[in-house]
């Protein structure tokens, strides 16, 4: 590879990448797990801070179910019941959390690429929509028509998500705004389809009325999953995810495309300098995270409900973005992370014996983003209030030689004014490097304390 | 006959309008400021079922109204702090604000009972005999009047106080607001508070002017077409409005016109302003009329 530009020295997944060595030792590797923000703090400061954000965030559904007049013990262990208690309820738990990580996965690609796709309930619909037209149209062997169904899914999300693409790239089109607002056409548009029989309404059946849904896909043409009911049972589909996520970790990580894309991301500017064309990766991530979204569809489609109908995808879209947050665009760790998300969303289901709402997943799921999502920032903030608090009153001599600031020792001899020393006490003083060099003067005085 | 139907459809429109009115001066002000706020869906439902609250327990659905607007303003101050003080992906916390506040307003609805409350309607005399427009403009809830004081206003503050001006240069140039002086995070976050005040009431409005009841979902997506309106309106205030006025009479065409019996395909009406914002997208962002930091975080430093 012959990219070399300045990169960002603290991303060790890129340090890896750029070396070409294995992964590297165990601390990169539990460095690039823990904590792939740019926040460089220390991955630990992240993970303890993150444990009590968790905490709280369950704290606050407890707190919430106590309001509700329920006990939050009894909740718990019935939500455990209904998502891991009996293999059925697990099998439920891997039915769920398989599109979710699909999405998430997908979520994760056009992230890294500095792509933020949020139409992903759409690109499952209009992925379904195709699969469902292709899965009831087409004869042939049930294995072939199976992977046409699941192929064809991926195709339609992913021309879905070209059109935000070729939007952003040949019009200056905002991708969020885009994918945001085509959600609600997909929705109408799938609601046409179901709703004229010459497209994917089901057959009129004489004495029955019409509702707005298709055919149920012929039973060889679905999912084939293992083991029997009421013994635990996976899908295929929850293989196929794991294995896409997998693969999909590898070529992030270690493949040449995989590195021009996080480049991407991290700095556009870098990148194009470095030859890396935006418009072609940015486009072909947002693409593949389309083409995710889509075979989630497809999977839904094919393992779960078997006919296209205007609801099918469930907040499944939102909730695998979710996902792709707390992994912090890790398609490993959306892997444990969907799991968590989809035993939520099967224990919902039998809150409502206990008397609680079920939406109080809903919550239980925001509330989870924000623990994983906040902490970074927390420490972020915390580093720079302490490093731009203001020098005592009175007292500009702030770097006197022998004091200790942010744990080094400041060293004599540099001219005590400590802002234009350029040298070892600026940087002990300011960590100048860490947010830009921009600590001027006046700056500091005016909006010193707080951002 | 003909003035009757169409009496009946402008009334409806306004109707459904004056809600998604209010949230598009509030989401006017976030997006000039430079924030693409997505959680004024969040906003308006929170201030939706916060209103029905408040006004189930006080009786009054006036001080339901206030108490919407108060809760918008929460989800405003929770916005501004994660994602202009915290330096959150703003869309990572609008998306959150957006699952938390639909399911923890559903929740509690649930939990509750709630009995319904609709603010006084107001009816002009002798302007209301007027053929055709005399209805729809002079009988109607007076939230409705309330929002024709809001959309001057919300012009005078951008357009016309030096804090507006710094506004506009906050979503414009943050760098260069920044180096004259201007608190960048700090106008941002101001701006949102102003949007979740104005999202807050829209769901009120909503809530407790237009329905009379809350249900679950019951803004259904009315924050994201006024993200629409917005962009529709190229991020000026004129357009907006007549983005919501567009968007209002599609709605109220889509109830109105099967009673008629002209028949237009429902689904192509619903997706309407969805497609007239990409569309306006498509043809105006090149114009660069939108403001140039939208969306974009500010920290100090070189760029």
């Amino acid at each position: 590879m012959s990219v070399q530009i300045p990169f960002r020295p603290k991303d060790p997944a890129a340090g890896a990448a750029r070396s070409g060595g294995p992964l590297g030792s165990v601390d990169r590797a539990a460095r690039a797990l823990l904590a792939p923000t740019r926040s460089g703090s220390s991955p630990l400061a992240v993970a303890v801070v993150t444990v009590l954000t968790v905490a709280a965030a369950l704290g606050i559904t407890a707190g919430l179910v106590a309001i509700v007049g329920g006990a939050p013990g009894e909740v718990f262990s019935s939500m455990l019941d209904g998502s891991v208690g009996t293999p059925g309820a697990f099998s439920q738990t891997l039915l769920e959390a398989t599109p979710l990580l699909l999405v998430a996965v997908g979520s994760c690609v056009s992230s890294r690429a500095g792509v933020f796709n949020i139409g992903q309930e759409g690109q499952m619909l209009i992925g379904a929509s195709v699969g469902a037209y292709v899965g009831l149209r087409t004869q042939g062997p049930p294995a072939v028509v199976l992977t046409l169904t699941l192929v064809c899914s991926a195709l339609g999300g992913a021309l879905w998500a070209a059109i935000p693409a070729v939007m952003r790239y040949r019009r200056g089109v905002d991708v969020v705004v885009s994918t945001l607002l085509m959600i609600f056409i997909a929705e109408q548009l799938v609601s046409f389809v179901v709703s004229k029989p010459w497209l994917l309404q089901e057959t009129r059946v004489s004495g029955q009325i019409v509702a707005p849904q298709s055919n149920a896909l012929a039973p060889s043409f679905r999912l084939p999953t293992l083991g029997d009911y009421p013994g635990l049972t996976i899908s295929l589909g929850a293989f196929l995810a794991v294995g896409l996520a997998i693969v999909v970790a590898v070529l992030l990580a270690r493949s040449r495309w995989g590195f021009r894309l996080r480049m991407l991301g991290h700095n556009p500017l870098a990148a194009r300098h470095a030859g890396v064309r935006e418009a072609t990766f940015g486009g072909l991530a947002l693409a593949l995270s389309g083409a995710f979204s889509g075979l989630a569809g497809g999977v839904v489609l094919t393992g779960e409900v078997y006919r296209l109908q205007p609801g099918m995808s469930d907040n499944y879209g939102w909730d695998g973005l979710l996902v792709a947050l707390v992994a912090r665009d890790n398609p490993i760790a959306a892997v444990p992370t969907a799991l968590v998300f989809g035993a939520l969303r099967s224990g919902g289901g039998v809150l409502a014996s206990t008397g609680v709402p079920a939406y109080l997943i809903d919550i239980t799921q925001a509330l989870l983003v924000f623990a994983f999502v906040l902490p970074p920032a927390l420490l972020a903030l915390w580093r720079s209030t302490a490093d731009r608090r203001p020098p005592p009153p009175g007292r500009h001599l702030h770097l006197r030689p022998g004091r200790r600031v942010r744990g080094r020792r400041v060293t004599g001899g540099h001219g005590g004014r400590g802002t234009h020393g350029a040298n070892g006490a600026y940087r002990a003083y300011g960590e100048c490097g860490a947010r830009g060099a921009g600590r001027g003067e006046r700056g500091d005085r005016r909006e010193g304390q707080r951002r | 006959m003909i003035l009757d139907d169409g009496a009946t459809i402008l009334s409806s429109a306004i109707r459904l309008a004056a809600p998604l009115g209010f949230a598009a001066c509030g989401e006017y002000l976030a997006e000039r400021a430079g924030t693409m706020n997505i959680s004024i869906e969040g906003m308006m439902i929170t201030g939706a079922f916060t209103a029905v609250a408040a006004a189930s327990a006080t009786g009054s659905a006036t001080l339901g109204l206030l108490a919407g607007a108060i809760a918008g303003l929460v989800i405003g101050a929770v916005h501004g702090n994660a994602s202009h003080r915290l330096a959150v992906n703003t869309f990572v916390v609008g998306l959150t604000l957006n699952v938390l506040a639909l399911g923890a307003t559903s929740f509690f609805n649930e939990s509750m009972d709630l009995t319904g409350h609709q603010v006084a309607q107001v009816s002009i005399p002798v302007l209301r005999d007027i053929p055709l427009v005399g209805e729809p403009l002079f009988v109607q809830r007076w939230p409705v009047y309330l929002l024709l004081g809001l959309i001057p206003l919300t012009w005078y503050l951008v357009e016309r106080t030096r804090w507006g001006l710094e506004l506009r240069a906050v979503g414009e140039n943050p760098q260069g607001a920044d180096v004259t002086g201007i608190r960048v995070n700090i106008r941002r976050r101001q701006a949102l508070l102003w949007c979740g005040l104005f999202s807050g009431l829209g769901g009120a409005h909503l809530a407790v002017g237009a329905v009379g009841s809350f249900n679950d979902n019951m803004t259904a997506g009315r924050g994201y077409l006024v993200i629409a309106a917005v962009i529709f309106g190229a991020w000026r205030l004129r357009g907006t409005i007549l983005g919501v006025a567009l968007f209002g009479l599609a709605d109220a065409m889509r109830l109105a016109l099967p009673a008629v019996g002209v028949k237009l395909n429902s689904q192509l009406l619903i997706a309407a302003p969805y497609l007239l914002a990409l569309a306006a997208m498509v043809l105006v962002v090149r114009r660069t009329r939108q403001p140039a930091a939208l969306g974009k975080p500010f920290t100090r430093g070189i760029v």
